[in-house]
């Protein structure tokens, strides 16, 4: 009985592969965008988790100095004989590289290149020879060191002894951070009477890297999960129409004694082994399309965070797993409620007829019912939600309640504009199109989703981008800047530059907490480049004059929300108390910042030696400047670098960002189209008999060709016009809830009419793509196709 | 006894409330016997061929048929009994429009589990089929349609062939053959077989004949 059964049911698929494509393509689509946004956070996020390992960062407690800087051996070697059980760690680049150099001996297990590849010398690592341990990307970015590669060491880091990494760096005697063992003897000094000039920061759980980056990968999974809705919207389309296709042979099977119980475990068990077929495929596509995102994404982390993430994708058994329960479980989610119904459904049709009819009316009232619901609930949200599972719990019920009340919503248009209709062909045009919809609405909320995303996201990226750039123009003020590598080099620039340029201004800074926030200290120089350019999001009258004058302190919009401080607030650094003054934008940073005089910084931090300058001249003497730098100081040009070549490299770091989300949004858009065309192609077929009489009356096959063309256009321009202030909700709310949750700052929202037009444009057009081909099909179906209708052998 | 129906009573709600289809119905029929079941649209002959091939449930009454109560049979029960015991011609044809023809004569045999090729030979043969094997339904004419669904139904021999209008989709021709051989081959097989019809002429072919009036034998 069961082979007979499923030959019967899956003899379905073979006489309409169109439907089988459409179902498998769909799901294969979804799977596909979800999976290769998970693959690419699965990357990144065993990146940091290396590189958390290869640290011990967030798993142990830290002694750092208190200025940041970087502390004498000889603290190591006082601490450990008090007794306490520390292990010193020595960091920095090299060739972009981070060499971190740790003691083998007194690391805490899980520390340093633990998975030693068989060819590794480990005397020569522990006798400090010079082997360094790094990934291949990383050995190929030092030709000229003797690295091992092991597989397992973080990206675009190499680890090695501390002797080595401090002759590598630079940094001979001196360590950058003391790792502080879990368990450590009973009745040591205190650290106050050991070395009181060390801070100890307590171990966080988890990587800051991660911590960071989370907000980043938590969009990138919505992007992800609203890609998957969308393609679920077609595979359910395409369940949907199929069951309803299959509905008499389900009727006939079961007047021929298959029992219901045994039909619906069939019909879920043919799915799911779709699922499984089209999931495999998805996560395949998902790989692709991971690999082509990941070096924009790996750049994009590195240019935000800092966060080193391999470029390269590896084959993860775990996101093949979750594509694969994502395909499968999507499909139970599509598939549920027509196996629901098909449960529900009556043996015997005909004398269920208005039932089913009273049924379908419940169904759309209860629709509707649900939709007011969600856009109550979203508009209660955007006024209240505080957080990212507020924002998103915002967008999802925004997003779903659009897509529940767009049926009703064009029901209602078309039936307004069928009223008003003079001609009989316009009257039946609208009614035929009004009778369509159901089959259609599927695909036209997944239209919906696409283009509210498309136009959300977009709205946000470009606010970005001109707030960015605008702050870029503020921040950037100085026409020059030169890096320097030790104090001669510093010496020798303040002399030139005291002849040559207007004003240098040195930017230094220190690492502390304030409130508990990471936050970078900066001792500013009075000048009117800052007083000029900088402009506040609040501040006092005169919040520069009081800085400068030693009294107040400035702090970036992360710090202001994530401490709760606003103006007057007091903050404390070492033994002094400043009194904010100013709030001030700082786009695309990560962490607190804070701003106080020169004198002052330099009181609490005297280690602190600037290393980076801004220089103020008339920028045509920018070229002049930089030569004689190197006549006169022996400061390369490669150690300067302009105010127009910091502000492309600043902007292409966010346009790699934005290549992410682009390459999302026409996939997504894709996707949207592809689920129009399915579901005209497989009306098609069921629309013969609506378009029968029409012909038979004087219609022709062409302009019934070009009726069906329209008709698909035309609801594609009402769905558009629905998306647009969708979409915009979605961008406030992405803007004003989801970024200041995830990022810690609120950009201004700007409109784009022209992106929006442009946008509709493409919609209209990928609807009339879609049309095309059904529409070419209709106006070609054969005369004798079209009599059949009246025939009762049809 | 083949099948034995005792005082069956049916109500179907409706727009206009509530509507008894069946007052009382009762009606015997033994193995190898046919008989026509008339009467006005509306009279209830279709509702109580569903009723005996399990189809639905009537409100009050029994239906005996081989000794069990199919009244008194869950869903299962009436599916197991469909696939196993009954066999029902529709006058729609239902054939399943993915298969070819020689899978859809083969389904219920199959379903059944008394799936006989040369029984399905003779049977294609008889109804003139053979050269149809490998069509869809969608490419055969009516009559070949309903030669198809009867095949199917006969397939496993079944103990009672019910047949709702079977011909009612046929020129007049055409349903005398269809005709022809459902009572030949009932005959070979030894089954019951009440059917369902407007026409007298059909009707005047069966070994009895029930007419029923407003849900009542008349």
């Amino acid at each position: 009985m069961t082979r007979a059964t499923l030959h019967a049911l899956l003899s379905h698929w073979w006489r309409n592969p169109l439907q089988l494509f459409t179902l498998l393509a769909g799901l294969a689509l979804a799977t596909a965008l979800w999976s290769g946004v998970q693959a690419v956070n699965a990357e990144a996020r065993a990146s940091y988790d290396a590189a958390a390992a290869t640290l011990g960062e967030g798993q142990y407690d830290r002694l750092t100095r208190r200025d940041g800087q970087p502390m004498d051996q000889t603290i190591y070697v006082r601490l450990r004989r008090a007794g306490w059980l520390v292990s010193p760690v020595v960091q920095g680049r090299l060739d972009g590289v981070r060499i971190v150099g740790v003691e083998p001996l007194t690391a805490p297990g899980g520390i340093g290149p633990v998975n030693l590849s068989q060819d590794a010398d480990i005397g020569s690592f522990l006798t400090g020879a010079g082997q360094l341990f790094g990934n291949a990307e990383t050995a190929a970015r030092l030709p000229d060191l003797d690295v091992i590669i092991s597989p397992q060491t973080a990206p675009g880091t190499a680890v090695t002894d501390i002797g080595v990494a401090q002759d590598l760096l630079g940094k001979s005697g001196r360590i950058d951070s003391l790792i502080v063992l879990p368990a450590q003897p009973q009745g040591r000094p205190a650290l106050a009477d050991i070395a009181p000039e060390l801070t100890r920061q307590q171990a966080q759980g988890g990587s800051d890297v991660g911590r960071l980056t989370d907000s980043f990968h938590l969009n990138l999974t919505a992007f992800g999960l609203l890609s998957f809705a969308v393609g679920i919207f077609i595979v359910n389309g395409a369940i949907g129409l199929a069951f309803e296709q299959r509905r008499p042979v389900v009727r006939t099977l079961r007047a021929l004694g298959l029992p219901l119980r045994r039909l619906i475990i069939l019909m879920a068990a043919e799915l799911m082994i779709f699922a499984l077929v089209a999931g495999i495929v998805g996560v395949a596509l998902g790989y692709v399309i991971a690999a082509l995102l990941l070096p924009d994404v790996a750049a994009t982390l590195r240019g935000l965070y800092g966060a080193d993430v391999s470029g390269t994708l590896q084959l993860r058994p775990s996101w093949w797993l979750s594509g694969l329960a994502i395909a499968l479980g999507g499909t139970a989610l599509a598939a549920s409620g027509a196996l629901y119904k098909l449960s529900r459904m009556p043996l015997l049709a005909a004398a269920q007829h208005r039932a089913l009819a009273m049924a379908a009316g419940k169904r759309a009232l209860a629709q509707g019912a649900i939709a007011v619901c969600l856009l109550i609930m979203s508009a209660v949200l955007m006024v209240t939600a505080d957080g990212l599972i507020g924002g998103f719990t915002l967008l999802g019920a925004l997003l779903i309640g659009a897509a529940l009340a767009l049926p009703l919503i064009l029901d209602q248009i078309l039936r307004v504009a069928g009223g008003l209709a003079k001609s009989v062909t316009a009257q039946w045009f609208w009614a035929d199109t009004r009778q369509q919809l159901p089959g259609l609405s599927l695909a036209l909320m997944a239209l919906l989703l696409a283009m509210a995303a498309n136009v959300g996201v977009s709205t946000m990226v470009s606010s970005f981008r001109l707030t960015f750039t605008a702050f870029l123009d503020q921040r950037l003020a100085s026409e020059l800047y030169v890096s320097t590598e030790d104090a001669r080099q510093t010496a020798a620039l303040i002399a030139y530059a005291a002849e040559t340029a207007d004003a240098l201004l040195p930017i230094q800074s220190a690492e502390t907490d304030i409130e508990g926030q990471p936050t970078q200290v900066f001792g500013a120089r009075d000048h009117a480049t800052y007083r000029d350019n900088w402009a506040f999001l609040q501040a006092t009258p005169d919040p520069w004059d009081t800085t400068f004058a030693g009294q107040t302190i400035l702090i970036n919009e992360q710090l202001s929300r994530r401490a709760g401080l606003d103006l007057g607030d007091e903050i404390r650094l070492q033994d002094q108390t400043f009194t904010v003054a100013g709030v001030y934008g700082d786009y695309g940073n990560p962490i607190g910042q804070a701003l106080i005089n020169e004198a002052q910084f330099f009181r609490l931090y005297p280690d602190v030696m600037p290393d980076r300058f801004g220089v103020r001249m008339p920028a045509e003497k920018v070229p002049e400047f930089v030569a004689g730098l190197e006549a006169q100081t022996g400061i390369p040009p490669s150690q300067t670098i302009n105010q127009a070549g910091i502000k492309a490299i600043s902007l292409a770091i966010f346009e790699r960002t934005f290549t992410v989300t682009t390459a999302l949004n026409i996939l997504t858009l894709a996707v949207a189209g592809f689920a129009i065309l399915m579901s005209l192609l497989t009306l098609a077929t069921m629309r013969v008999p609506q378009l029968a009489p029409a012909w038979a009356m004087g219609m022709t096959r062409a302009r019934l060709g070009r009726l069906e063309l329209m008709r698909a256009v035309l609801l594609a321009m009402l769905t558009a016009i629905v998306a647009l202030p969708l979409g915009l909700a979605l961008a406030w709310a992405l803007l004003a809830v989801v970024n200041v949750a995830a990022f810690g700052w609120q950009l201004p929202m700007y409109i784009f009419p022209w992106d929006y037009a442009r946008l509709g444009l493409f919609a209209l057009l990928a609807a009339a793509l879609a049309a095309l081909w059904p529409a070419r099909k209709l106006a070609r179906t054969p005369p004798a196709d079209l009599l059949k209708v009246f025939s009762n052998e049809r | 006894m083949l099948l034995d129906v005792k005082d069956i009573h049916k109500t179907y709600a409706t727009a206009d409330g509530p509507f008894e289809v069946l007052r009382g119905i009762g009606l015997t029929l033994d193995a190898g016997e046919t008989l026509a079941l008339t009467g006005e649209s509306g009279s209830g002959k279709s509702t109580l061929l569903h009723l005996i091939g399990g189809l639905d449930t009537p409100d009050r009454g029994q239906i005996m048929l081989d000794g069990v109560d199919i009244a008194a049979l869950d869903d299962n029960g009436r599916a197991d009994l469909r696939r196993g015991t009954v066999g029902v011609v529709f006058q729609q044809f239902n054939l399943i429009p993915s298969l070819k023809v020689s899978d859809n004569i083969a389904f219920q045999a199959r379903l059944a589990g008394r799936y006989d090729p040369d029984w399905l030979t003779v049977l294609a043969d008889r109804m003139g089929l053979t050269p149809q094997m490998g069509k869809y339904p969608e490419q055969l004419s009516g009559g070949q349609q309903q030669r198809v669904a009867i095949a199917r139904t006969l397939a496993p021999k079944p103990r009672l062939v019910l047949a709702d209008e079977p011909t009612g989709n046929l020129d007049e021709a055409t349903a005398s053959v269809v005709m022809d051989l459902m009572l030949e081959l009932v005959t070979v097989t030894g089954a019951g077989l009440l059917m369902v019809t407007h026409s007298d002429a059909l009707a005047g072919r069966m070994q009895r004949r029930l007419h029923l009036r407003a849900g009542q034998v008349a």
